[in-house]
């Protein structure tokens, strides 16, 4: 429970923090006591300066994640031009095989601004909730969302830049994901229009993907741009309202990354490559109060941490599906 | 809960922290703002354009369109157009541009309103003489080809007209081009022909002269079919939104 607690407070942009002790479980304080054996110390610099050399990283869910975003939206795609009528249209709401689905915040959105709910939609936002608690909720975010392939794209260049010398990142105070998520909610309550559907890059996008191109596209390369130049992964770590609304649906999902205390080098090669790093801050050492820890509600179980741990400290799980993975 | 340190607020910690707080205030700012610069247009309702068939009043229509374009996936016709976000109206929220597209209920029933997941086309709508869009008016009876009992020969639009319309002595189930069709007219009644409802625009003989004037009564939904098909240019006759849509 007050692991949940503090997992909401990070996701609503709190600063981590570092467990007391006292709080440790028996099992962590023996771990990090062992870790800190000058033996345990000494392979473990010598297992990281391997790691570095070798520059090992995977590329597997990466690849996974590509297809399955590319996948989803081209079935979209393909469903209205070539009337297949398998997804009909927009990630904000659509039909499955006829089976209604609605985004979330889409639906939140539209619910606050028309203050009634209609049969098909309350159908449609419940499949859609227990789908994204069955799968992680942010998951939405990593595999789904068109706009995060646009946005690692983005963040690519920046990173090139970035090691250029040419740009630096600029990072935000995260609360504002927060503050502007009660602004839409508020607006879309208060003016009866669905305010924050204008800038929606995964509306937007899905639209754009399938009844071709339009002039809101223009805000799609503002945030690419601004997430080039200035601060890396912008809209997603600091402002999209939807990632926090699929954080929640998620906060309890079983699908999630699996942190082992005791395969972790504490190089912290995975907080380099996160979108959320303030989920991961339990890999530095003496952060973690358990041995075994699933990482925190605002993890979009994108897997680009498992693809570079060399070590499996970081994994996929699925709670009550162990023996069978 | 953790203590509360007391940080020293020239510390490079506390600096950094007061410049990220400085960049979020600065990007909400500017991310509500753009947002709200999307709203305005609308705000006021103002803007009246044909909105789809069994689309609810305009307010209630804006706030309950979840801008998926399920309706205009449908569309036999492809009446239904979403918004652009020049056009000030709602980005991703459909219209109808009559002129370019009428609706002509090419469907038979009302397919938008059944893919709406959000209600804002009516499901209490399954007629098409249910639909309530808006009501034709004889906008420029000079021009009107019948009341100065001129026939009317040729493709209704020119040869390069997209626009489609379902001719059911053609095709009973597809549409076609109406530049695919020839006119060969005594006097022109093509807004009376080509009208897909019952009884809602009539040829009334003229009182003074020998033309006919078109009458547009009652049962006229407003979908738009007698302004596409109007061969004068401007067009003659033009849809009167009904800003209650059908929800009435």
């Amino acid at each position: 429970m007050k692991r949940l607690l503090n997992s909401l407070k990070l996701m609503l942009g709190l600063a981590p923090t570092r467990p007391a002790k006292e709080t440790w479980t028996p099992e962590a304080k023996e771990m990090h006591a062992y870790k800190k054996s000058a033996e345990q110390v000494a392979i473990r610099r010598e297992a990281i300066k391997e790691e570095l050399a070798a520059g090992h990283s995977s590329k597997k869910w990466k690849i996974r994640r590509w297809i399955s975003i590319i996948t989803i939206n081209l079935l979209f795609v393909i469903s209205y031009h070539f009337d297949v009528q398998l997804v009909e249209g927009a990630l904000t709401a659509s039909r499955f095989v006829g089976f209604h689905m609605a985004d979330l915040n889409s639906a939140l959105q539209v619910t606050l601004a028309y203050k009634h709910m209609v049969v098909n939609l309350v159908i449609g936002t419940v499949t859609v909730f227990l789908l994204w608690w069955a799968l992680g909720g942010r998951t939405f975010c990593s595999w789904v969302c068109p706009y995060h392939l646009v946005s690692e794209l983005g963040e690519m260049l920046h990173l090139k830049l970035v090691k250029m010398g040419l740009v630096k990142d600029h990072p935000l105070d995260r609360r504002l994901r927060t503050v502007l998520y009660v602004i839409f909610a508020l607006l879309a309550f208060a003016t009866g229009y669905t305010v924050f559907e204008t800038i929606n890059p995964v509306g937007i996008l899905s639209r754009a993907f399938t009844y071709g191109a339009s002039l809101a596209l223009l805000w799609i390369g503002v945030l690419f741009l601004v997430e080039v130049f200035y601060s890396r992964r912008f809209w997603c770590r600091y402002a999209c309202p939807i990632g926090l609304t699929y954080g929640f649906v998620g906060s309890l999902s079983p699908v999630h990354i699996n942190y082992n205390l005791e395969n972790c080098l504490h190089e912290g090669e995975c907080r380099k490559v996160c979108l959320v790093p303030h989920v991961l801050e339990i890999t530095k050492m003496g952060y973690a109060d358990d041995v075994k820890i699933q990482v925190g509600a605002d993890c979009t179980r994108c897997g680009m941490c498992v693809d570079v741990c060399p070590t499996q400290a970081l994994t996929f799980k699925v709670k009550g599906l162990d023996g069978m993975l | 809960m953790t203590k509360k340190v007391k940080r020293n607020p020239n510390s490079p910690a506390s600096k950094r922290a007061r410049r990220e707080f400085l960049r979020a205030a600065v990007a909400g700012a500017g991310v509500t703002g753009v947002a709200l610069a999307g709203w305005l247009p609308v705000s006021s309702y103002a803007d009246t354009r044909l909105r789809p068939p069994g689309a609810i009043a305009e307010k209630d229509y804006l706030a309950s369109c979840i801008k998926c374009g399920q309706c205009v996936q449908v569309c036999p016709v492809e009446a239904l157009v979403l918004a652009d976000a020049t056009d000030g109206f709602g980005l991703g929220a459909p219209y109808v541009n009559a002129r370019e597209q009428a609706c002509d209920f090419s469907c038979d029933a009302v397919q938008c309103v059944l893919a709406c997941p959000t209600g804002a086309l009516s499901h209490d709508i399954d007629k098409k003489e249910q639909v309530k869009m808006g009501k034709a008016k004889l906008v420029r009876p000079n021009a009107c080809l019948a009341r100065q009992n001129k026939g009317f020969t040729g493709q209704a639009r020119g040869a390069d007209f997209e626009g489609l319309h379902r001719y059911t002595e053609v095709d009973r189930w597809t549409p076609i081009k109406v530049a695919d069709f020839d006119y060969d007219l005594e006097i022109c009644d093509l807004c009376v022909r080509e009208c897909p409802i019952k009884d809602a625009i009539e040829l009334v003989p003229m009182e003074n002269g020998p033309g006919k004037t078109p009458v547009i009564k009652d049962a006229c939904v407003g979908c738009g079919m007698c302004e596409m098909i109007c061969p004068v240019e401007p067009a003659c006759i033009e849809m009167e939104v009904n800003p209650m849509g059908s929800s009435a």
